[in-house]
């Protein structure tokens, strides 16, 4: 039962920042902006993460600090895909090149410090409890924070008027702007969204899952995160199952080969893509199959004046 | 579309930027030397060593030379545009420093036979190439040795980077040197399919201390699995670097590669025009790699651990001594009279007896 439980905390830890990121992505693509951008924006915030938390001490600022460095990232796709209407995959590819060399420079004089790792939830006997205890009542904050992020996006989309505008935008920006939404506006704030979000993700790796620094810290994870998206056809409760597929599979194979099953780790670790591939599949061949895929997703929208 | 043209022209720019800055100009008499690591200098580990070695470089010959460093670059297709970007711009000297680029080290040799290659862990040689490594495998030997002594369940973990042969040959000697101390070490292995995935190698480490496994031990290049280990109080070695921030209550003691004499001397060498291609193993007699200070460990294990330190280096401890058994209980050929020879050693592919488990893809 131990290794149960033991599996299971891991679980958690390696699915939090592929949630985070893959959370704030949905968002944009929903608002009909992809932004490739993931990756980049992960590192940003995985160094000013960490710099914030090295220099004050505090978690809560390393996190606030990962959330502000995603967004001002953001917003220079933004300027970029929006404003500029420039083609989106170009400007996120760009943007994840310059989120990895900026985070190379910030992050320089870090390499080699070390903090401590954000705090875990301890509640007297609740924590204790057996196999469920640590589980429910004893991750750290950010855990609870990216299950409170996804169930809030999930109700924003489905139940209230600015879902309803947001996945208009994605949808069909012209009606959206001829009913008088201000479209450019409106993507930009979810595109920001997406960056605090992804900032956030990239905190967590240098704040709670190895608290230090390195560079290439995110280790492709930014990728995964957008893979994840559309894994999850674009709904948020297929986001937090995927996301915690991705994450059991990379922790389970680990499992597998120290318990000295002969599986080929190769194959293990390539798992969450190959699983990608008829899933998307699946979503084409039933167009009814729950797919929500933006129409206008990855097209820059110029209202004519 | 022509905007997503400009763009995806921007972006290509953006990308090559990091190799159009090797191409600046400089005075003739300064000799250019290229550096390619295979990961960030900051890991702190296998490129940061290099890069050490670099430093060292600059520090003794000040202004007689000029590096350049391009870090971060794949083994593959990248590897070898890299390399051919630092000949082209005039390295004279070029150190590419992970075993994948060996073959975009000698196509590249081939087409610039007057640039001097140095590269390290590779076994392909030319006129223009020289290879390098370091005998890592010398510090297993402590490492399994001190290890089987401070495991209270007896089983050790090991985090792989990838089943090639330096790897197996540490993985072998650990285990070796921990069966005479108990012949019933168990050993679990994990590979993490990367050389540096700090969350993986984190993860690695968490799954073998959940399954009972009590000393961790790394071939990947980051702290991770040393930080897991303090914080679940058990014990670790470093790997590459000393790691002893990441882990003061956790080391034991941590392999540092020291490329730094040998650096030097090839720089000096081609200065004074006697660089010859050369194939240079060293280990600890030469101090290519060094052990880390032992730490968290009785006294008396402190001195065992530096006797077969000095035996290894008097040569009167031999790490592959004859007979090595393999896993089937098959008696390994001894090439090399007592011992396995270097061909041996190098090209090792198989488990020692009392591993119970297999080298992936055989």
């Amino acid at each position: 039962m131990d290794l149960v439980e033991a599996i299971l905390l891991s679980i958690v830890t390696a699915s939090t920042p592929l949630l985070l990121a893959a959370s704030g992505e949905l968002i944009a693509e929903r608002a009909g902006v992809l932004n490739l951008g993931v990756e980049g924006m992960m590192l940003i915030g995985a160094v000013c993460g960490f710099a914030g938390a090295w220099t004050t001490g505090s978690t809560a600022i390393g996190a606030l600090c990962g959330i502000v460095a995603g967004i001002a990232l953001a917003a220079l796709f933004a300027a970029a895909a929006i404003g500029l209407a420039i083609n989106q995959v170009a400007a996120g590819l760009a943007l994840t090149i310059l989120g990895t060399g900026l985070a190379g420079l910030i992050g320089a004089p870090l390499v080699g410090e070390s903090i401590t790792a954000a705090p875990h939830l301890s509640l007297p006997w609740f924590t204790d409890l057996p196999l469920i205890g640590k589980l429910l009542f004893g991750q750290d904050t950010l855990v609870y924070l990216s299950i409170g992020l996804i169930a809030a996006i999930a109700y924003v989309l489905a139940r209230t008027r600015t879902g309803l505008i947001l996945r208009a935008v994605g949808d069909d920006p012209a009606s959206a702007h001829a009913l008088g939404y201000n479209v450019a506006a409106i993507r930009t704030l979810a595109v920001l969204f997406g960056g605090g979000c992804a900032g956030l993700a990239g905190a967590y790796l240098t704040l709670a899952y190895t608290p230090f620094y390195a560079p290439g810290m995110t280790a492709g994870r930014g990728w995964i995160a957008l893979a994840l998206v559309v894994f999850a056809s674009w709904r948020p409760g297929r986001l937090v199952a995927g996301a915690a597929l991705f994450g059991a599979v990379s922790i389970l194979q680990l499992h597998a080969q120290a318990f000295g099953l002969g599986v080929p780790s190769q194959l293990m670790s390539a798992l969450p893509y190959l699983a990608t591939v008829p899933v998307l599949v699946l979503i084409s061949r039933v167009r009814r199959g729950g797919s929500v895929a933006p129409a206008a997703l990855g097209t820059a929208f110029v209202p004519e004046r | 579309m022509n905007k997503a043209i400009m763009a995806a022209a921007l972006v290509l720019t953006a990308s090559s930027m990091g190799l159009t800055a090797a191409a600046a100009q400089s005075k003739p008499d300064k000799l250019k030397i290229g550096f390619v690591y295979v990961g960030p200098v900051g890991d702190f580990g296998w490129s940061y060593q290099h890069d050490q070695a670099r430093q060292a470089i600059i520090k003794e010959f000040g202004d007689r030379v000029e590096t350049t460093v391009l870090e971060k670059v794949g083994e593959g297709p990248d590897g070898e545009r890299s390399i051919e970007q630092l000949a082209r711009a005039g390295n004279k000297l070029i150190f590419a420093t992970s075993f994948g680029y060996m073959d975009s080290v000698i196509k590249v040799a081939k087409k610039y036979p007057d640039v001097k290659f140095e590269h390290a862990t590779g076994y392909k040689r030319e006129p223009n190439v020289s290879t390098y490594a370091g005998r890592f495998y010398e510090g297993r030997i402590i490492q399994g040795m001190i290890a089987a002594k401070v495991s209270k369940k007896g089983v050790l973990g090991y985090i792989g980077s990838f089943p090639v042969p330096e790897v197996i040959s540490g993985i072998n000697a650990t285990m070796l040197a921990a069966q005479k101390i108990n012949p019933n070490i168990k050993i679990k292995i994990v590979w993490v399919n990367s050389w540096f995935n700090p969350g993986k190698e984190a993860d690695a480490a968490k799954a073998l201390i959940d399954q009972g496994a009590d000393v961790i031990m790394q071939h990947t290049d980051s702290a991770a699995a040393m930080q897991i280990a303090n914080e679940r109080g058990i014990h670790a070695f470093g790997q590459d670097s000393d790691m002893i921030k990441f882990g003061p209550k956790a080391q034991l003691t941590a392999i540092v590669n020291n490329w730094t004499p040998y650096y030097v001397s090839r720089v000096k060498a081609v200065m004074d025009g006697n660089w010859a291609s050369q194939d240079i193993w060293e280990g600890l007699k030469d101090k290519m790699i060094q052990m880390a200070p032992y730490t968290n460990m009785s006294d008396d294990l402190k001195r065992l651990a530096a006797d077969t330190e000095a035996g290894i280096v008097a040569g009167t401890i031999k790490p592959f001594a004859c007979p090595i058994v393999d896993q089937e209980g098959k008696e390994v050929e001894c090439k090399g009279g007592d011992q396995l020879d270097d061909g041996q050693i190098r090209s090792m592919n198989f488990y020692v007896k009392g591993i119970d488990d297999k080298i992936p893809g055989k």
